[in-house]
């Protein structure tokens, strides 16, 4: 099926080419982080993870979020998702991809990264993290190559595939519940020293990886003629995913916040005063994170009111809550985790542009990879039409 | 087949292109490892201490395999001694140990560095050393390229 | 013969793994002449212990050479860089005040002379270590001698170790260390850039029978030995006087006490 991929518009290959050129830019730039080493980004003895492992943790949560379509649809027969749920497979197969390129150019010495294999540690969490995101990404494989294949020759997928898909549902839950352990369980970092850590996850995940979804299909709507909501409501279904799941983002959030600053414990209020006021004059992530807290509740209030229905406020309303959480876990939760270190104080991180090249290619390299299925798939739908 | 014919001459092409290497030397006589086992330091040991670690046979199969060895009871298991199959004993240390005597003078060598080129700072490197002594001799002829070096280095007596 | 595309993929695909497992299978079975004979063991003056420990006796820290030499002493012996600046910064044992090494014992009523003492500050070898615990392939691991060890060949450089450390004792090579060395030791080797490092409480000096290059250049600032040891000074001195660990509050149990009597008590 992979040779749909090979046939398209002028525009498909404009894209195609020009994802390509950023993937060629960003390659020069991790060679030149692989030859010198990374000092060339932005971290520091201090700040030790950074823009990487950042996106790591926003796009564990996309990868993620394909549950939200299997879930309804093959647990409880909700049909309206039938036409979306390959597309969720085929966002979260490029996500867990991009995850696993992203803890790969973070790494001091990539070459050495079969040693997590040839000695598993049973009590790190980073062990288990690289499991279930391979897991993941098999499962999603199988599970998307099969359907599609079926649905292409007109039969059932067959039998076997169903357990397979049930448990992925677990396993969705799985990748950023672990991704959350990794930073929950450090005892000296006191802004993920939290045990809503992973419902936090769970929360923004949900929020922010339906509303992606839904911006894609609306691309799908206008660069073919297929169509994976005509008039069945499954858009709006995810749309109230989306909302609810950014409330409780928001809730959560709120409830950290109260018990850092209601119970006055300094260690736990630190981090959180360096990201919304600034600690020590140092201001860096303020305007950030504000900008998140009211794209958040834009985004919300856009999603309550009837004006959902209006597909350009909608695109706004979902847009507005991707980039909060993009924000949120992108940009801030990481580094403002390492705020103040272990001596008290603060060290500021800023990525350097090598870093920032790096980072681009490999979004680059999942949204081609998202371009490249999602034709496909698309294909294989506008043939079965005919 | 479907555009069979194309398709094996094109396999025809690839398996060409493919064996170049070994037609352009075929014929050509290869002068091996230019291999000097001996340095100066193992010259002047007593005849009876000249033996390395292990006999010679096992050594050249297993080097490798016993600089491993070393490491992992090193770093992980903490021992420093080893006690070879013939009961006498050794300090485990590439550096201490097995530099002291394959290792060559600080004046012969040629500064033409494998790993950490600019970064030698004058200090000379056995793998770099263009003259037949150790390790460089053969991992150079069979282009297996020993990282030891971006971290380890020889003993005191050859920096000068 | 005529064989579809998914036929023919399927066909190689199973010669491919059929090749690549009955190789293995048969190399496997092919034991490798390991190391023969072998034994090992350890030198007969190494000094052993099963928790070693440091207590900092803040008294004999009053010059700014008390603290300069005992890092000098440290650093160069283990060929530690100087990148000259924060950003890449490497170091095994430093200096800090009273209110950046102590975050969890504030005293705004602290004598001036405690505030700016110089505490010194290196890897706890923690007896409950967090660092140990992240590490995804053991490059990190716990001696039975209590230390906290490095095996930097196995190091894959991803730094969870040093966002568990809470109390910022790693530090990472994030350039080749190579050239900012100022004198090198040959006999100790140098690191590469990717890897974490840190203190090691010389053990390489320890299976030698000699102390820590820090405590030898303390002249009694430092005093080092095992825990376990009734008699061993270290356990005379946390036994009988009150010291002070850093972060004592999250479990790690850190075996560097230090001695903070102020005033005129030692």
């Amino acid at each position: 099926m992979l040779e749909k991929a090979l046939t398209g518009s002028k525009k498909y290959w404009a894209w195609v080419i020009l994802l390509l050129a950023v993937i060629a830019v960003g390659f020069y730039a991790y060679m030149n982080q692989y030859n010198n080493g990374l000092g060339v980004t932005g971290m520091s003895r201090d700040v030790s993870w950074g823009l990487y492992i950042a996106q790591f943790t926003f796009l564990v949560g996309v990868a993620a979020s394909a549950v939200m379509l299997v879930l309804p649809y093959y647990l409880h027969d909700f049909k309206k998702f039938g036409k979306m749920v390959i597309l969720g497979e085929f966002l979260a197969i490029p996500s867990v991809i991009m995850c696993m390129l992203f803890i790969v150019v973070d790494l001091g010495q990539p070459m050495r990264i079969l040693n997590v294999m040839l000695y598993p540690s049973l009590h790190s969490v980073m062990f288990y993290d690289m499991c279930v995101l391979i897991g993941y990404l098999l499962i999603n494989l199988v599970v998307a190559w099969t359907t599609l294949g079926a649905e292409r020759k007109g039969t059932p997928p067959p039998s076997w595939v169903r357990p397979i898909i049930l448990l992925s549902i677990p396993w969705a839950v799985s990748i950023h519940t672990v991704t959350a352990f990794l930073y929950a369980g450090l005892p000296g970092r006191h802004l993920w020293l939290s045990a809503i850590m992973a419902a936090r996850f769970l929360a923004s995940a949900f929020a922010a990886g339906p509303a992606i979804l839904i911006i894609l299909c609306f691309i799908v709507r206008r660069v073919s003629k297929f169509d994976p909501d005509p008039g069945l409501g499954a858009i709006q279904s995810l749309v109230k995913i989306v909302r609810y799941a950014m409330i409780a983002n928001v809730f959560f959030y709120v409830l950290e916040l109260f018990t850092a600053f209601y119970s006055g414990v300094p260690e736990y209020s630190a981090p959180l005063r360096y990201i919304f006021v600034g600690l020590e004059g140092h201001t860096d992530l303020v305007p950030f994170m504000w900008t998140a807290v009211v794209l958040a509740f834009v985004g919300i209030a856009l999603l309550i009111f009837p004006t959902r229905n209006n597909g350009k406020l909608l695109t706004v309303a979902l847009l507005s809550i991707i980039i909060a959480n993009w924000i949120d876990k992108g940009m801030v939760l990481i580094v403002a985790g390492f705020v103040p270190n272990s001596f008290e104080r603060v060290v500021v991180y800023t990525p350097t542009l090598n870093e920032i090249s790096v980072t681009l290619a490999v979004y680059a390299i999942g949204l081609l990879l998202v371009t490249i299925l999602y034709k496909v798939a698309i294909s294989v739908r506008e043939e079965k039409d005919q | 087949m479907y555009k069979g014919g194309k398709i094996i001459a094109s396999l025809i092409i690839f398996v060409a292109f493919l064996s170049i290497p070994f037609f352009y030397n075929m014929g050509k006589a290869n002068a091996g490892p230019d291999v000097n086992l001996s340095t100066p330091a193992i010259e002047a040991l007593a005849p009876a201490d000249q033996q390395c670690i292990e006999p010679v046979e096992f050594m050249r199969a297993n080097h490798m395999q016993l600089l491993n060895d070393w490491r992992t009871e090193v770093v992980r298991n903490g021992k420093t001694e080893y006690i070879n199959s013939q009961g006498k004993a050794f300090n485990m240390s590439l550096q201490d140990t097995c530099l002291s005597c394959h290792s060559t003078d600080a004046e012969k060598v040629a500064n033409t560095g494998i790993s950490n080129p600019a970064a030698n700072n004058g200090m000379s490197n056995p793998t770099a050393n263009a003259s037949p002594e150790f390790c460089a001799s053969c991992h150079t002829y069979t282009a297996v390229k020993p990282n030891c070096w971006s971290c380890h280095f020889e003993p005191k007596g050859a920096l000068k | 013969m005529s064989i579809n595309r998914r036929q023919f993929l399927r066909r190689a695909g199973m010669l491919t793994a059929l090749g690549l497992g009955g190789t293995i299978a048969f190399t496997g079975f092919r034991k490798k002449a390991v190391v023969e004979a072998a034994g090992y063991g350890v030198k007969s003056n190494a000094l052993k212990a099963t928790r070693w420990a440091m207590a900092v006796d803040m008294s004999k820290f009053k010059t700014e050479d008390d603290f300069k030499r005992i890092k000098e002493a440290c650093h160069s012996i283990h060929n530690v860089p100087d990148f000259g600046n924060p950003k890449d910064e490497i170091k095994w044992i430093w200096k800090d005040d009273y209110e950046h090494t102590f975050t969890s014992q504030h005293n705004k009523y602290l004598e001036e002379q405690l505030v700016d003492a110089p505490f010194m500050v290196l890897c706890n070898h923690c007896e409950n270590p967090p660092c140990v615990k992240a590490c995804p392939t053991e490059a990190t691991f716990q001696r039975p001698s209590g230390i906290v060890a490095m095996d930097f060949h196995r190091c894959i450089g991803c730094r969870f170790c040093m966002a568990a450390c809470p109390f910022g004792a790693r530090s990472f090579n994030f350039r080749d260390p190579r050239s900012f060395i100022k004198d090198v030791n040959p006999e100790f080797p140098t690191r590469t850039k990717g890897v974490v490092e840190k203190c090691n409480f010389c053990e390489e000096r320890l299976a030698e029978g000699l102390m820590p290059a820090c405590v030898e250049a303390s002249k009694g600032g430092l005093i080092f030995g095992d825990l376990d040891d009734p008699q061993s000074e270290v356990r005379k001195i946390i036994s009988s006087k009150i010291t002070i660990r850093r972060k004592p509050q999250l479990g790690t149990q850190p075996s560097i006490y230090y001695l903070v009597g102020g005033g005129d008590h030692a």
